[in-house]
């Protein structure tokens, strides 16, 4: 469902987007003030690439994404600090983040994990700049984290300002692009391609028709643009022209598909170290499923080898249809041991597994047909519900399907993830509380 | 994914229901059911804004002198500017430290309670910052 509010000419809109700098990076700081000033970059998953780099980084010329294994000198050379993607924390710094920025308005939308439009309507334009310079004041000194805020008459401008705010660090931080003659001042040295959803490809059309700056894009017709980039093209239009087309989507859709995949630790060549991986994405993906109350039709589950590795490649994935839509864990996991048995292959690296859940809709949904076995479904319902109830209590995994494995603290399996370089979970948990003197 | 990272905040506002000592209701009625409240809750004790605080653990002994002892937990509010003699997590040159926060004449001196412990004096080109203000220490008797 989205909410949207009805335009009025008496009172234009107003969007600020805010969001943290670097804010994996900036979460490892409010931790670790030895960090400041230093080039900081925080890994993905597996310890593959860098997803978030300090400004020092970004100035080594370390790229979003670079691999590890690429910029080894870089980081050697400049002593950078490289860190294990620690989720625990940045989601709690986030919640924080979050939560606070709400004492500010009374419509936001929490866009990611680190971004938020908020709606300011209503402020003279000198108080704007100043509540929004009072925002990241509060922000930064009650959860540590440094923010950029862009503000603009509709969400597309908003995410612009905040770009530049960011880049030029711009009036400490915030940018007010609502006047017009900011507008063409910003708008005018802007790539096309920098411009919220604008992709590679978009921009390589545009680019081809003579539109090379945001400014052009605005200025051009927009039956044409419609043409070249169908509505969303003219949406995009329309909202760096100053009309709002984009609302605050403040409630989240549930999701269509849900994804649990992750590259291994080091290689895999069995079939039961897969379903063992396998079954614990199930077990994420599952738990996903049942907070947002649906159940699942329809499982696909992929096994791929190392793509920059020069050994035997192999991808293969294979589909079940479930006879009745279901959100057990129990059971999706048995179908996804049936179809690893179907596309296992001997005698090849597995590098990474992973399950896909689609067809998904709300348990309140589901019609019985003449055999569906209503009994089995409830009993699986009320299965599940007290796993979930157990684990919310004692810890994730305190309960889990045997499938699953049965690994002691001290003994990593191979399908782990790699994570060699990950700070303690300072906000989460009490062992690993933050010890000062 | 803002609904479940939430689920991981350390503080977690807990909602307890009470109980109602009267479950019959052709018996006589319990006469404390009329006096019903909810049930203490810690957080509310000793917690002001939950997003801006922080627990760390006490490593050291330079605070004894206020009865904060090590392994005590220390209960740090971001949000809360200091106050002359406020109990305060600050960084000094990049590490942390918890010390009674002096400021007099504009000059600010951090102060261990316990006379082993020299005082800090900031002056011009230390990194200092006052993180928070700790508002409670939590010793167990365990």
């Amino acid at each position: 469902m989205i909410t949207s509010r009805i335009p009025s000419s008496a009172t234009p809109l107003v969007f600020a987007l805010v969001d943290g700098n670097s804010f994996y990076c900036s979460c490892e700081r409010v931790f670790n003030p030895s960090l400041n000033n230093q080039p900081v970059i925080v890994l993905s998953n597996n310890d593959g690439c860098a997803v978030s780099r300090s400004d020092e980084a970004k100035a080594l010329g370390i790229k979003m994404g670079d691999p590890l294994h690429l910029i080894k000198d870089i980081v050697q050379r400049n002593r950078v600090r490289v860190y294990s993607s620690n989720y625990a924390l940045y989601g709690d710094l986030s919640a924080r983040m979050m939560s606070t920025l709400a004492q500010f308005t009374p419509e936001m939308e929490v866009y990611s994990i680190d971004e938020a439009f908020l709606s300011l309507d209503g402020f003279g334009e000198r108080d704007l700049n100043e509540y929004a310079r009072e925002i990241r004041r509060v922000v930064r000194r009650d959860t540590g984290i440094p923010t950029a805020i862009g503000i603009g008459p509709t969400k597309v401008l908003a995410k612009v300002a905040n770009r530049v705010a960011k880049k030029n660090n711009r009036n400490n931080g915030v940018l007010n692009m609502c006047s017009r003659a900011t507008q063409d001042e910003v708008l005018n040295v802007l790539p096309v391609a920098d411009v919220w959803g604008i992709g590679a490809r978009s921009a390589a059309k545009l680019n081809s028709v003579g539109v090379h700056t945001a400014k052009q894009f605005r200025d051009a017709d927009l039956d044409a643009m419609q043409k070249l980039l169908t509505i969303v093209g003219r949406r995009i239009v329309m909202e760096l022209r100053g009309q709002s087309c984009l609302a605050l989507e403040m409630i989240q859709e549930d999701r269509k598909q849900i994804v649990s995949s992750k590259s291994f630790g080091r290689p895999v060549y069995t079939l039961a170290e897969l379903q063992e991986a396998v079954a614990n994405y199930v077990t994420r993906a599952c738990e996903k499923l049942r907070r947002q109350d649906g159940i699942c039709h329809t499982m696909s589950v992929f096994v791929q080898t190392n793509r920059f590795k020069d050994a035997p490649q192999y991808y293969n994935s294979g589909m079940i249809k479930m006879d009745m839509g279901t959100a057990s864990t129990v059971r999706l996991i048995a179908a996804a041991n049936r179809v690893l048995e179907q596309i296992f292959r001997e005698g090849i690296e597995y590098k990474k597994a992973g399950v896909i859940l689609s067809d998904i809709r709300p348990s309140a949904s589901i019609q019985f047909s003449l055999f569906d076995n209503q009994q089995q479904h409830a009993q699986d319902a009320k299965v599940m519900k007290v796993m979930d109830a157990i684990n919310a209590r004692m810890g994730r995994n305190a309960l889990k399907v045997g499938a699953c494995g049965n690994v002691s603290s001290n003994e990593v399996p191979a399908w782990e993830m790699k994570a060699k370089m990950r700070t303690p979970c300072y906000t989460t948990r009490w062992a690993d509380l933050l010890k000062v003197k | 994914m803002p609904s479940s990272t939430k689920k991981k905040s350390a503080i977690k506002p807990s909602v307890r229901l009470p109980f109602f000592g009267c479950a019959v209701s052709c018996g006589f009625p319990s006469p404390a059911d009329d006096y019903i409240e909810k049930k203490l809750d810690l957080n509310e004790y000793l917690i002001d804004k939950p997003s801006a605080t922080f627990f760390v653990r006490v490593a050291g002994d330079s605070m004894i002198g206020v009865g904060i002892y090590p392994d005590d937990l220390l209960i740090v509010d971001r949000s809360k500017e200091p106050r002359n003699k406020s109990i305060v997590l600050a960084v000094v040159n990049g590490e942390f430290t918890v010390k009674r926060y002096i400021c007099r004449n504009s000059k600010i001196t951090l102060k261990a309670e316990n006379p082993a412990y020299q005082d800090i004096v900031i002056v011009e080109g230390m990194q200092f910052e006052v993180v928070g203000v700790c508002t409670n220490v939590i010793h167990s008797l365990k």
